[in-house]
């Protein structure tokens, strides 16, 4: 069920390579106009956060893994260009440039800072939360959407089948196992659950040491 | 060499091997549709590289570690609290602050993706998107934080928050000793985006 992008626990990837503080935050000039156009783009409201997500998750396994960072936001904003008709794929070849209804949604440099200051909050109304702080809960077994096959979920495969207990309750929050498969918003009370290393791993780094995931109530049955 | 970058007869085929040139193509192209204004995008660029940064959590840090007041208001509602000083919106609309004690060190990672509050530290750095990064910080926390030069004393335990949702947290770090009765804008000069990270402590006062 998992795709590549969810890689928590995977064995095999070598040591962290910290830069120094003072690293530039774009390293290359490309960097920042990729993520800028990329903003810009959504701007045009054509898809939302979680149909984006699931664009870059559906790079094939090859170019995932061999993509820079950069390089799978424009892969999947090339995606969600095409798929939602904002350009067509001669265009993209070379094609001359036609017209576009959604010209009147561009995103004046003006509008920025408050584009930017305003954001996407994702709290919204909806049925009152199941679980409460400290309850033991399991997560479901196996972590894929469950609607869409392959499709984009927030329960990582690592903590799939597994028993926690809630830490803190966020309110309902959309659901992306929906959000992004063009069905809805579908908000959920949100929680933190928190699992013990050991029940994770089997041979934790130390006794105690605990992984928190933020997980949405369809995600969890109750615990004992 | 140039590789072939897609397995499949994606769209992004259609554009340029060299990623510094999809970028000017794409940007170009919905420039003439009129879907774009790149004037936008500089404004866009600028915030992030010049404006927004660890600067603003650095600041909430060091209030918490000096203003009850406000540190009772982040526990309570760190969004607004936040919100207070100037610090709100973009992957950062639901913020939560989690406080290192003696007893427990919290480190925040994304393995899905990336999700990181902007607001408070800007954009991650390349290591905290790295694949190495997402794949251990959760089963190896300890390991990761010894190559950042992190060795925590054997009682505290590491609480790893795997951020699956649009929460964004804040590592509020211990406050280094010595700096009692400092001002918060000495404090904040302690705080590094690691530390608010979890992957690093708070420089000792000097």
């Amino acid at each position: 069920m998992s795709r590549v992008h969810d890689m928590g626990g995977r064995f095999g990837d070598g040591p962290v390579h910290p830069e120094p503080a003072d690293a530039p935050v774009f390293e290359e000039a490309w960097h920042g106009r990729a993520l800028a156009l990329t903003l810009a783009a959504g701007a045009l409201g054509q898809w939302n956060l979680d149909v984006s997500r699931h664009a870059r998750e559906r790079l094939s396994p090859g170019d995932y893994a061999r993509f820079s960072y950069y390089e799978k936001w424009l892969g999947g904003l090339a995606t969600l260009l095409v798929e939602q008709g904002v350009v067509a794929r001669d265009e993209l070849a070379g094609a001359a440039p036609r017209a576009s209804d959604l010209a009147s949604r561009c995103l004046p440099a003006e509008h920025v800072p408050k584009v930017l200051s305003r954001g996407g909050p994702t709290l919204r109304d909806g049925p009152a939360p199941r679980f409460a702080v400290g309850d033991a809960v399991r997560t479901r077994l196996p972590a894929g959407n469950q609607a869409v096959a392959g499709g984009h979920t927030r329960l990582p495969g690592y903590a799939a089948g597994q028993a926690g207990r809630v830490v803190l309750s966020h309110g309902c929050h959309v659901f992306p196992d929906a959000n992004a498969h063009g069905l809805g918003e579908r908000p959920e009370p949100l929680y933190t659950v928190v699992f013990d290393a050991g029940d994770l791993w089997g041979a934790p780094e130390r006794a105690g040491d605990e992984v928190t995931c933020d997980l949405w109530e369809s995600y969890l049955e109750p615990g004992v | 060499m140039p590789h072939d970058h897609s397995d499949h007869d994606d769209p992004q085929s259609l554009l340029p091997p060299d990623p510094a040139l999809r970028v000017k193509a794409l940007e170009t192209l919905l420039t003439r549709k009129g879907l774009i204004d790149p004037a936008a995008l500089d404004v866009i660029i600028d915030t992030y590289a010049h404006k927004v940064g660890p600067q603003n959590g650095a600041q909430v840090v060091a209030r918490a570690w000096s203003d009850p007041a406000f540190l009772a208001a982040l526990r309570e509602n760190a969004t607004a609290a936040c919100a207070g000083m100037g610090f709100e919106g973009r992957q950062g609309e639901h913020l939560v602050a989690v406080e290192n004690t003696p007893r427990t060190h919290n480190m925040v990672v994304c393995t899905l993706c990336s999700c990181y509050p902007w607001p408070l530290l800007g954009i991650p750095p390349g290591w905290y998107k790295s694949d190495a990064y997402r794949a251990r910080a959760v089963r190896a926390p300890r390991a990761v934080l010894a190559e950042f030069g992190v060795h925590l004393p054997e009682g505290q335990t590491v609480r790893v928050w795997d951020s699956t949702a649009e929460i964004r947290y804040l590592v509020i770090p211990q406050r280094p000793e010595g700096t009692e009765g400092w001002e918060t804008g000495a404090l904040a000069a302690l705080v590094t985006r690691d530390a608010m990270i979890g992957t690093g402590l708070a420089k000792a006062a000097t």
